[in-house]
């Protein structure tokens, strides 16, 4: 990571992955990759088989074929809490927190995850200050620092959406795949993910999926289309606004669509 | 406040022996330490199932390991609690440690059914096993040996081990639960899927916590030998396995004393209906479908009003 000429290579190269649920492929030939700092954003209809990708590339689903490779590794096989410590984490589209624990417990429990050896039988946790530290320092980034003794179940959706990708940032990710982070959030909500999402690029890479246009085209710095399992195009925003296939296949229904209902 | 109760409970719990001798009710002595057992029994029962979420319907699989360990050592002339006990706890971790490996590795009905199926499988192990008594079992000509000027032929000095081996149980349950380990392995029960994507390996802990629960469930078995000073593949049936989860849902999944009170409950039932009805099951049936419907928490979350759980459950 020190040395100059490394910067360039890409964090994460995806190199034809395939995925069929029996007759359906969701996940077609997709190749793409992400550089450091970058913005890699995802979009494509429901249905394009964005999730089925983060969950290959997060190791919840096994790819039928091709490669991953993360840092110049191949972590096509590796187990998914493995590629957590390496530094690639994943949110999910579907909110998945600890709704029993407090939201500062939440961001703790992560925070332990990378921070030494958890077969500790004797120390009782309250007393390691540093953890509980870090955990409210990652919850004022995301947001949440008024709410860090709140049950997480009695979180209102967006709070709850933003304690999502706390726990992912909690863990000092090199490398984030944002599964529709704004989802379901209303645009007050979504107008407070932006400046978090942008603050973070400065030390992690990010592979954003998200419906919100507006999102994506004032975060990306580049965009790849997905339709049907195909990365159909990929480019800078202006590209992908020009082009024609992606008018065609996408987003010209999403840019009207995004005058009248939600996408 | 449950700070009171729990010394006011211990507190009750060394001065029965010496208020038992001289009211003449010795025969209790014998029957509390029974209980105590099985509270030892249910308790790491609920380790793995109360706080970890993992429904072993296996459990009496340990308790039945580790009562023949002492039972055959003593055969072969090893009755020194020092060496037996331990052994029972070794052994029963490594049958724990078999049994969790492979059923771990499954999930939800398929766990139970699997748990169910290894210790069904000992048990006719063990009915098989005639060079060990076979069905008929085996007799211990006495209780293991402790020295120290101590003989645990004495049911007050056994009963003071046993309590000994409970409170030590429940004090390392506390210590584990608010350590780090704990910590992990009730967000396992919450939510595992999660656990492993922000970076834990939860098959590790999940093991772990099923081994660390056979061999304290292993040296209750030494106890209940001990106690009954007979052996038999009967410990190991899934009767005995059900008992424990009856207790631990009677007493409260995933609360510290949720084995107590249920093994207390259920046994004392038991003890106060069997002479009157051949159906004491049925009544000890109706308990827990009351505790279910009124106290879904158990009779621990009863005094329980800080921690509130919201929805969900065991995932
Ligand atoms: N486990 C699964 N089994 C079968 N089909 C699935 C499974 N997961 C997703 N799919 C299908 O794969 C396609 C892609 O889904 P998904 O990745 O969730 O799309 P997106 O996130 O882009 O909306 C959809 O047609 C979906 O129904
Ligand atoms: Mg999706």
């Amino acid at each position: 990571m020190n040395s100059a000429t490394r910067m360039t290579e890409p964090v994460l190269e995806v190199r034809a992955l395939c995925k069929r649920f029996g007759g359906l492929v969701a996940t077609d030939q997709v190749s793409l990759d992400v550089r450091p700092g970058e913005v890699h954003a995802l979009i494509g209809p429901n249905g394009a088989g964005k999730t089925t990708l983060v969950h290959q590339l997060s190791g919840t689903l096994p790819p039928d074929s091709g490669s991953i490779l993360f840092r110049g590794d191949d972590v096509t096989h590796l187990a998914a809490n493995a590629r957590v410590l390496r530094g690639l984490v994943r949110s999910y589209q579907i909110t998945s927190i600890f709704r029993q624990h407090s939201v500062l417990d939440n961001v703790a429990l992560a925070v332990q995850a990378r921070s030494g050896s958890s077969f500790r039988f004797w120390r009782p946790v309250r007393d390691e200050s540093a953890l509980f530290d870090e955990a409210r320092a990652v919850l004022a980034r995301v947001g949440l620092a008024d709410r860090a003794d709140v049950l997480a179940a009695n979180l209102a959706h967006g709070e709850q959406r933003q304690l999502e990708v706390g726990l992912a940032v909690a863990t000092r990710p090199a490398m984030l795949l944002l599964d529709e982070p704004m989802a379901g959030m209303g645009p007050e909500e979504s107008e407070r993910l932006i400046p978090l999402i942008d603050g973070l690029r400065k030390d992690v890479s990010i592979l954003l999926i998200e419906h919100d246009m507006d999102a994506v085209f004032r975060l990306a710095d580049r965009i790849s289309v997905l339709v049907s399992g195909r990365v159909i195009a990929t480019g800078t925003p202006d590209d992908i606004r020009a082009n024609a296939d992606v008018k065609r296949a996408y987003l010209g229904d999403e840019l009207e669509a995004a005058s009248g209902g939600e996408a | 406040m449950q700070r009171a109760l729990t010394l006011a409970a211990l507190a009750l719990a060394i001065a029965f022996p010496m208020a038992a001798v001289p009211l003449d009710l010795d025969f209790y002595i014998g029957f509390a330490s029974r209980v105590m057992i099985y509270a030892i029994a249910a308790t790491s029962l609920n380790l793995i199932l109360g706080y970890g979420g993992m429904v072993s319907f296996g459990h009496a699989a340990f308790f039945g390991t580790g009562a023949y360990v002492v039972a055959i050592a003593m055969t072969h002339g090893i009755d020194s609690l020092w060496v037996s006990w331990p052994l029972a706890m070794l052994v029963s971790g490594i049958v724990a440690l078999g049994i969790g490996a492979i059923s771990l590795r499954t999930r939800g009905v398929y766990f139970i059914m699997i748990t169910l199926a290894f210790a069904q499988m000992m048990f006719f192990v063990f009915i098989g096993l005639k060079a060990y008594g076979g069905e008929e079992g085996l007799n211990m000509p006495h209780r293991s040996v402790i020295g120290l000027g101590l003989n645990l032929k004495n049911d007050a000095t056994f009963y003071y081990v046993v309590l000994t081996v409970l409170v030590a149980t429940l004090y390392l349950l506390r210590r584990l639960i608010d350590a780090r380990f704990g910590r992990v392995v009730e967000a396992i029960r919450e939510n595992e899927a999660r656990m492993e994507t922000i970076g834990f390996s939860t098959y590790r802990y999940k093991l772990t916590c099923f081994v660390i629960a056979g061999m304290v469930c292993g040296l209750a078995g030494a106890l209940i030998a001990n106690q009954t000073r007979y052996v038999n593949p009967n410990l190991m049936h899934w009767i005995v396995s059900g008992d424990m989860m009856i207790m631990i849902i009677l007493g409260g999944l995933g609360y510290r004393f949720g084995g107590v009170l249920g093994a207390i409950v259920m046994l004392v039932l038991d003890e106060a209906i069997s002479p009157y009805t051949t159906y004491s099951k049925i009544v000890i049936g109706f308990v827990l479908l009351a505790v279910v419907l009124f106290a879904p928490r158990g009779l621990a979350g009863l005094f329980d009003r800080k921690r509130v759980r919201a929805g969900g459950g065991h995932g």
